[in-house]
């Protein structure tokens, strides 16, 4: 069985690698991909956008729906995350863990006992996973703000380097996920709850469809950014631009929820208490 | 481009993915998925799509390398197969 498996791999592996071999050369000018749209691109982006990476304005503009929908796949995504994994039902724990912070104790008090008294000594810290480093903390204090700021450059600066809303806001994702990691769960929760999240990831989408619809009411088509030029207040080409920002923002947003519901579903198996 | 890094960088691609797929620890096959990720990355911007090898970068090595070990810490860390 297993060297029938390997030969059939083998065998299809073989057949792949024989057809790449009618693939046009790379960077071949005279290439079908290279000979209908791209030129068009190429040539007037600029004049039309106002956008010097191109790529950014075939995604966001010419390619408008299908972006738009790769945001709404992200959002499907963190549904279905939270369907699967998230478990409403409040189960108290056996034990909890304190620590003393003064002395470094770690005390351990069973079910049916108080938490200790309501004082800054105390902390509460996770049964499985008990980090606690200076380094790490200080290290992450210092690396989360400059991530969140290179993070909000990217999705501002994509019109002219590469990034945007998607990159942008896995970084943004990444800087609270580092937090939650350096510190704990809950205190992760303090800064970005789950509602707050879910609610950001719905607005997201909303901002990217909500600024395809004023199109609509401007009397353009579905995502046209041109006609924002009259609620903006600049010529059609600007308003393009302006329009590409709007809904890489709304990218942005959207992506860093979905990120965050992701981790605070999977590090805590969906029970939003302990985790990583 | 110099052919030869492409080379090197090709062959720890191929190194990276076997890897992760023989190796039983599936902690190390997570990390061992975002290095491939990361010379993807590599691979990418040495062919200029740079915009693209930022979203690896990003997404690929960074992100779902962390979902990875929140999933196996979750669950176990070795696997059978």
């Amino acid at each position: 069985m297993k060297i029938l498996k390997i030969v059939i791999v083998l065998l299809f592996g073989s057949i792949l690698i024989y057809c790449t071999l009618d693939f046009p050369p790379w960077g071949d000018p005279r290439a079908p991909a290279s000979l209908h749209v791209s030129p068009r691109y190429i040539e007037h982006t600029m004049e039309e956008t106002s956008v010097p990476n191109i790529v950014t304005a075939v995604l966001a503009d010419y390619r408008g729906y299908d972006t738009m929908f790769e945001t709404i796949v992200i959002f499907t995504a963190a549904i279905a995350c939270i369907f699967l994994l998230r478990v409403l039902r409040r189960r108290e724990p056996e034990r909890l863990m304190y620590r003393h912070i003064p002395t470094g104790l770690t005390l351990r008090i069973e079910r049916g006992f108080g938490p200790p008294p309501d004082s800054k000594d105390f902390e509460r810290i996770d049964l499985m996973w008990v980090p606690y480093d200076l380094i790490i903390k200080t290290g992450s204090r210092l690396i989360v703000p400059c991530s969140q700021i290179f993070a909000l450059y990217v999705i501002a600066h994509g019109h002219h380097s590469p990034g945007g809303g998607f990159q942008g806001g896995v970084i943004l994702g990444a800087s609270i996920i580092l937090f939650a990691i350096s510190t704990n769960l809950r205190s992760s929760f303090t800064r970005m709850s789950e509602k707050l999240a879910v609610l950001l990831c719905g607005l997201g989408v909303f901002i990217y469809a909500g600024t395809g619809a004023l199109c609509i009411f401007l009397g353009s088509n579905y995502l046209d950014y041109s006609a924002l030029s009259l609620v903006l207040g600049v010529d059609t080409v600007t308003a393009r631009s302006h329009g590409i920002l709007m809904v890489e923002t709304g990218v942005g947003i959207s992506v860093m929820a979905v990120m965050v519901l992701l981790y605070y579903n999977l590090a805590s198996a969906g029970r939003h208490d302990e985790g990583l | 481009m110099i052919w030869q890094i492409e080379l090197i960088v090709l062959l720890i691609v191929l190194i990276c993915g076997i890897g992760a797929l023989a190796v039983k620890d599936l902690l190390g096959a997570a990390i061992l998925f975002g290095a491939y990720s990361f010379m993807m990355c590599l691979l990418w911007a040495i062919m200029g799509a740079v915009d693209v090898a930022f979203t690896e970068a990003s997404v690929g090595a960074g992100i779902s390398t962390v979902l990875f070990v929140a999933a196996v810490f979750r669950t176990s860390r070795k696997t059978k197969d």
